[in-house]
């Protein structure tokens, strides 16, 4: 593989076995790794294409700030694509942010505002629908651009049809639903029986605490019509598969992964046959200060719990 | 036959502060409503006035989302957990 621009360089990433984590034969789990993509995580995908697509629109001029709200991975992977096409950003993120996600903001040289990390995304989310009113800013808004789960569906989707033509299940995590949408999309076009399954996570008290219920945020670009099934999952099981992941099969990979792998293991002891796929978002690096992996269990959790894995 | 109901910390102050209560009845409706008649107020923001789940928020049984089994048909029993909680976004 050889490319002209780091921004080549997004997808294509591989699909692994992970026959140690399945509970049965005749079930087999696949781990498509996104945190090969330069920057770490399936977020590179998206922030070109949400780029690239305000460009051709003429939405996004160079005379304008790109302003996004993101818990990191997003935030991160437009820095590069900004820092590469010469933009300024500014991203929102919750203050509750690893130290890796805010070191690799800066390095990439874009401008922080912190929303309060007790209102999780959701906070970011208001902090930048308000920033955005002025207009030297292009806001692409990974939770309602089209761009979003289409780079999934042409780019994600296809690999998976190319690499595993007989895939039977796919596991994602629902955040802005852009990959749960995608990926579906160009999975059912090419077997309408495949079964597309979301792992969401349970945040504990601490960020729906001072929430009502009418303020729950659905983003828009998810179509719930392509979704089979839907699992919470805890910080803690997303943190015990995270850590078995890594003993059993060595793949290192971040917090929510350990959150799709949970929901495939789960869906996988209903079934006798299958070909589940499994998207891991992101490697285990920016989580690396959260104790994830420190050998008591009891330190990893507490740190876990207490940031922001989502 | 009690299943468990699991609150967010927003609907707590109906049950006397309780993170947890138990609830009687073979479908989520009958279990809503069964809370709603020992508290009321607490399915407000959960049930519409029209009988559907509210769009902003998750119910789940035993982890899994009612929206993908039968949602307020779904059928509970005994031993089941109920959570409830506001649908948050990530990314």
């Amino acid at each position: 593989m050889r490319y002209d621009d780091v921004l080549d360089a997004i997808g294509n990433t591989p699909i692994v076995g992970m026959p140690r984590m399945s509970p049965k034969a005749g079930v087999r789990l696949w781990a498509k790794l996104e945190g090969q993509n330069p920057t770490g995580s399936t977020k590179d995908r998206i922030a070109k294409a949400m780029v690239e697509a305000a460009e051709a629109s003429g939405e996004l001029t160079k005379d304008k700030t790109i302003l996004e709200p993101t818990s990191g991975n997003t935030g991160i992977a437009l820095a590069m694509v900004a820092r590469r096409k010469g933009y300024k950003l500014t991203v929102v993120i919750p203050d509750n942010a690893s130290e890796e996600r805010i070191r690799l903001l800066e390095l990439f040289g874009a401008e922080i505002v912190f929303s309060p990390g007790d209102k999780g995304t959701n906070g970011s989310i208001d902090v930048a629908r308000r920033l955005a009113r002025d207009d030297r800013y292009y806001m692409p808004f990974q939770y309602g651009n089209p761009a979003n789960p289409l780079a999934h569906e042409t780019g994600t989707g296809e690999e998976i049809v190319r690499d595993l033509p007989e895939v039977t299940h796919f596991v994602a995590g629902l955040g802005t639903g852009g990959t749960l949408t995608g990926v579906g999309r160009r999975l059912h076009r090419h077997d309408p029986e495949v079964k597309v399954i979301a792992a969401e996570p349970e945040l504990g008290d601490l960020v729906y605490g001072l929430r009502s219920l009418d303020e729950g945020f659905v983003p828009p670009i998810l179509d719930e019509s392509v979704l089979d099934r839907k699992f919470l999952v805890n910080a803690s099981d997303s943190l015990r598969a995270t850590r078995e992941l890594t003993e059993k099969e060595a793949i290192f990979a971040g917090i929510s992964s350990g959150a799709v792998i949970h929901v495939a293991q789960r869906i996988a002891a209903e079934l006798e046959q299958a070909e589940i796929v499994c998207l891991l978002p992101d490697g285990g690096w920016k989580y690396l200060s959260t104790q994830a992996w420190a050998p008591e269990l009891e330190r990893a959790e507490k740190g876990v719990g207490e940031s922001l894995w989502w | 036959m009690p299943v468990q109901v699991k609150l967010p910390t927003i609907l707590r102050k109906h049950a006397g502060g309780e993170p947890r209560v138990d609830a009687e009845g073979a479908t989520l409706r009958e279990l809503l409503s069964d809370l709603e008649t020992r508290y009321p107020g607490i399915t407000k923001n959960v049930v519409t006035d029209d009988g559907g789940l509210h769009r902003f928020v998750n119910v789940y049984v035993n982890d899994e989302d009612v929206r993908y089994l039968g949602s307020l048909e779904t059928a509970v029993r005994e031993g089941d957990t109920v959570s409830i909680l506001p649908a948050v976004a990530g990314g």
